[in-house]
């Protein structure tokens, strides 16, 4: 090799490199624009009588508690929902029914699924829970509906999650005599919980933001009181973010503002408690 | 090449007498096994017995089928897709592929150890107690921590360990992790230890300790042992069965298998000619 090629050589690599890095800078250049502006509109609304008081016609008395407790009891109530029904479903496709041809049809339409545009779940959410089976517009329509919107992800990431555990560790199962389910429930899905609990939260949090499905089945967008059950009518934080951005009111955009950053430590927090609770777990296996 | 032929039963019960304890009764007696993955053949009119409280090895070049054999022994092929056994495998005088078997008590009593030594990622006390549990073997927490401490003890690791059972099993090293997953499997008193290449990952001196723990353990247990290392079939086993492509080539006395093969092929690997 000449020293002219390898010049060249190391040229591409540092030009290749500088770009990278360059698309990267201009990534969180946005991102660091965003949070600015949100802050600088938002952080001056954000108080204590903020979130504990109730949407107002007029700005400045006006709260996200409503709004706040919504999102928690949807959230909530889609976990409770998704999570058993989704690892349930992982387990069946990827421990039982693998290979087969139901399993492969299945898995197919999972993928398909995952890809759907959320507004077709409200929809759904709008004909089944609420209308067919008399849900109203609750939370646990609500529920219903992200638990749908966000079950193909959760399936999906744990299928995922079920196939980092190594085949010796089943067969290491198997060979002490136990059965198969006895070597998923005590193998296999302990080894596959940080992925899992990942996953889990990836699609919460994607349930968390999700306006449209919510507003298609009938969330309200004034709500004054936090819900006090699964059957209550309720709103969430971006449909309550939604609905300030669209006043024309400078100061409702400061509440807007404020929502956002309410809603993004809300976020933050859930990541930050997947992280945590993952490492733990993983520290204890190690 | 040489001639292949199956071995003629009669011929292995001749070579049978000059064994260490010729009235070991058998404890293993296979019948003209074939075994396939999907359509290929990998095992061909396998017909050997095993007998009881002898060390029975393995040996073959890589891909011969020798730890495929093993696998049948406790059904564990039987968790990859497209796998077909023909022919019969009694133990303790049971067909274990007749229909109706149950796989997971013969598991119980058929136990294995790996190549790769493969604990669970628990402590060194959960990874023996998971096998008693399952299998409902101590029923008040004395008698686990009793039944953990015995099988440490039979697999020569107790000393090593007894002051941090509650550590993760990960931490150990790979000797000790090897000797961990033996512990494991006699923790549920199995009849018949089957050991797939335990040593191939180890060095010199983790090698000699579970050489001289099959030997100890070969009082109480039925032993076969798949093995690259010719060396190490001599040291531990008392019969010997050479496989290439497949087949049995040659089965009898460990001696006479490295001293005065009746086969040219055998003779050529056990001189390392070949393999």
């Amino acid at each position: 090799m000449t020293a002219g090629t390898q010049v060249t050589r190391r040229f591409g690599d540092r030009l290749l490199q500088s770009m990278a890095l360059l698309v990267l800078a201009l990534a969180l250049a946005s991102l660091a624009a965003l949070l600015y502006d949100v802050l600088r509109d938002g952080v001056g609304r954000l108080n204590w009588a903020f979130l504990t008081s109730p949407p107002s016609s007029r700005a400045e008395q006006a709260g996200i508690y409503p709004a706040l407790m919504g999102s928690l009891y949807v959230i909530a109530t889609t976990a409770i929902l998704a999570v058993p029904v989704g690892i349930g479903a992982a387990v069946y496709l990827e421990e039982y029914g693998r290979g087969g041809r139901i399993a492969r049809i299945i898995e197919i339409n999972i993928a398909n699924l995952a890809g759907v545009p959320s507004i077709i779940y409200g929809l759904l959410g709008l004909g089944l829970f609420v209308r067919t089976l008399g849900f109203g517009r609750s939370v646990l329509a609500g529920a219903a509906t992200l638990a749908l919107l966000v079950l193909p992800v959760v399936i999906l990431s744990t299928r995922e999650a079920l196939r980092t555990v190594p085949k010796s560790i089943r067969e290491g199962s198997y060979a002490l005599g136990a059965t198969k389910w006895q070597t998923i429930w005590h193998q296999v899905l302990p080894g596959a919980l940080p992925g899992i609990l990942t996953g889990l939260i990836l699609a919460l949090s994607r349930a968390i933001g999700e306006t449209a499905p919510l507003i298609t089945l009938g969330a309200l967008t004034f709500v004054p009181f936090a819900p006090d059950g699964i059957w209550s009518s309720f709103t969430v934080l971006p449909i309550q973010i939604f609905n300030w951005v669209s006043r024309p009111q400078a100061a409702f955009a400061e509440n807007a503002a404020a929502g956002i950053i309410v809603l993004l430590v809300l976020l933050l927090t859930m990541n930050a408690v997947a992280i945590v609770v993952r490492d733990r777990y993983q520290r204890a296996r190690h | 090449m040489a001639n292949v032929r199956p071995i003629d039963p009669s011929v292995m019960g001749t070579r049978d007498t000059a064994a260490r304890d010729p009235n070991a009764p058998l404890k293993i007696d296979v019948q003209k096994m074939n075994f396939y993955y999907g359509d290929k053949r990998a095992l061909s009119e396998i017909s050997i017995g095993i007998r009881q409280n002898l060390v029975t090895a393995f040996i073959g070049p890589s891909g011969c089928g020798k730890s495929t054999f093993l696998r049948t022994l406790n059904r564990m092929n039987d968790i990859i897709g497209g796998t077909r056994v023909e022919g019969q495998v009694h133990i303790d005088g049971q067909n274990i592929y007749a229909p109706g078997t149950d796989v997971v008590a013969l598991r119980r009593k058929v136990g294995m150890v790996f190549q790769k030594s493969n604990p669970f990622p628990k402590s060194i006390f959960e990874n023996i107690a998971y096998g008693l549990r399952i299998n409902g073997m101590a029923k008040r927490r004395a008698d686990l921590e009793q039944r953990v401490e015995e099988s440490l003890r039979a697999a020569a690791i107790w000393d090593e360990v007894k002051d941090r059972l509650s550590e993760s099993a990960l931490a150990l090293s790979g000797g000790q992790q090897q000797r961990l997953c033996i512990a494991r499997a006699l923790a549920i008193q199995p009849d018949i230890l089957l050991m797939d290449e335990p040593a191939s990952a180890l060095d010199p001196i983790a090698t000699q300790r579970i050489e001289e723990l099959i030997y100890e353990l070969k009082q109480s247990y039925t032993i076969v042992i798949v093995t690259h290392n010719m060396q190490q079939a001599a040291r531990v086993s008392d019969h010997t069965a050479f496989f290439w492509l497949g087949s049995l080539v040659e089965f009898g006395p460990t001696d006479t298998i490295f001293t005065n093969p009746s086969e040219k092929l055998t003779e050529d690997y056990v001189t390392g000619r070949f393999g």
